[in-house]
Order: C-alpha cells, then structure tokens, then sequence
C-alpha cells in the first residue's frame, strides 16, 4: 500500500557540500529501489540543535516526501541507522494528515458565510455534519 | 427606600458570581449592576488566524505554545481549544524527537 511519508533527518555539519549532495543521492537510491517514489527533496539548510545529538550542536536538515509503503520505510530507516553521517531522522506519515486538510479547505469553502471563529471551531466534528 | 435595598442587593451580588464561574463559565454578562471582573476571553489561536495544519516543522508557532523550559504550555493559559491543543502536543512531541525543540533546556 502507497502512502505518503515525510522523512526528515539530520546530517552531521561537519561534512562537505558535495558529500551532502552524495549522501542525499544515495539515500534517494535506497528509497527508489526498495520501491517508493521520491516526490520532494528540501534541503533545509544548517540550524542550531535544540540538544547535542553524537556530539554535535548543529546538523544539517534534510526532508525528503516519499511515496512508499511500509517495508520500503522500514528499509531506507534502517539503512539510516546505519549510515554514520545521519545523526538523526523522523518519519511521518503525512496521506490522513493531508486527507483530513482537504476535507477542511472543501468544508471552509462551503461555509464562507459562517463567523470566522465558529467555522472553525466547528471544523473538527465537521465530518458527521456533511454525513 | 425600596431603590436603597435593591442597591445593596446588587453590590452583594459579585460573590455568587464568582462561584458560579467555576461552574458553566457563562455568568459575565448576567448582573449589570453588579462588579464585573474583567477576564479577557482567550480565543483560540488556531482558529481565530484558520491554521489547519500543524506541522511539527513550524517552529516558530510550536515555540508560543512551549514554556522557558521547553514544557507544552496548558490549555488554560493559551486558550487554545481541545482539537488544537491535541494537534499541537503531538506536533511539538515530533519537534522534539528531530532536534528542533529541547526536551529540557538548560
């Protein structure tokens, strides 16, 4: 089954541009051939860690959106761990997370009318109004 | 003379104004004549600006909701209403696990 992921990770500052451009590559590599489809890669530039992680106060950040299902997620995480220069990664699914906002954008642009403030408030329990 | 003791009927009436707060909440405007307690009411930010989404990425708005310390600010400070709030622990929690907001800072 296809979902939508976001992987996002950290990899070590220490190392050079090109070596990121590399690394990143291969990563995409792993993730095409265990069968998920790269839809997005954002390089989010150097920021300060919140805390040390291996060592380190800054990392690089990375976010990758994939397509994939769940065996080739397991597969690029556990290629992560093993790679030495990503000190840390999160992944997240993100298809009912995007369902739910569509059906939220659809449900505003339905009730333009309603009060700003009760529209959204009642966005949540939205669902059971349309059905 | 009648006028005088309603007045002071009306002065008395804060007190159990202010008990029934704690109950329904809804008691602000009921007694004109009496003293009003003025409680800003706090209004959702989520919803008063329509932010359907968020993301665990947006640290600028996760940082409003997460004390000095780092803890997640309660509902009842921020006003922040239940389905948001819910969101917004779970968006912080992830923040937390990539590094962009401290567990405990210092």
């Amino acid at each position: 089954m296809q979902r939508v992921y976001e992987v996002m990770f950290i990899v070590r500052p220490d190392l050079l541009e090109e070596d990121v451009e590399k690394l990143i590559a291969t990563l995409q590599g792993y993730a095409t051939t265990a069968g998920a489809t790269v839809q997005n890669v954002e390089k989010m530039g150097k920021r300060r860690l919140a805390y040390d992680v291996k060592k380190f106060q800054d990392g690089l950040y990375v976010l990758l959106t994939l397509q994939a299902d769940g065996k080739a997620i397991h597969e690029l995480e556990r290629r992560m761990r093993v790679t030495e220069q990503v000190i840390k990664f999160i992944t997240v699914r993100m298809d009912e997370e995007q369902q739910r906002l569509e059906k939220v954008r659809k449900l505003r642009a339905a009730h333009t009318k309603r009060p700003p403030a009760e529209a959204a408030v009642a966005e949540p329990e939205t669902p059971t109004v349309n059905a | 003379m009648a006028d005088e003791s309603n007045h002071e009927v009306s002065s008395h009436a804060p007190r159990p104004q202010g008990r029934e707060r704690s109950g329904p909440g809804g008691g602000a405007g009921r007694d004109p004549g009496g003293r009003k307690f003025f409680r800003r009411k706090k209004v959702c930010k989520f919803c008063v600006e329509k932010i359907d989404e968020i993301s665990y990425k947006d640290v600028r708005t996760l940082q409003q909701f997460v004390a000095e310390r780092g803890k997640i600010v309660p509902r009842r400070l921020t006003g922040v209403c239940t389905p948001h709030q819910r969101r917004l622990t779970s968006a912080i929690k992830r923040a937390r696990n990539i590094a962009l907001l401290p567990f405990a800072a210092r």
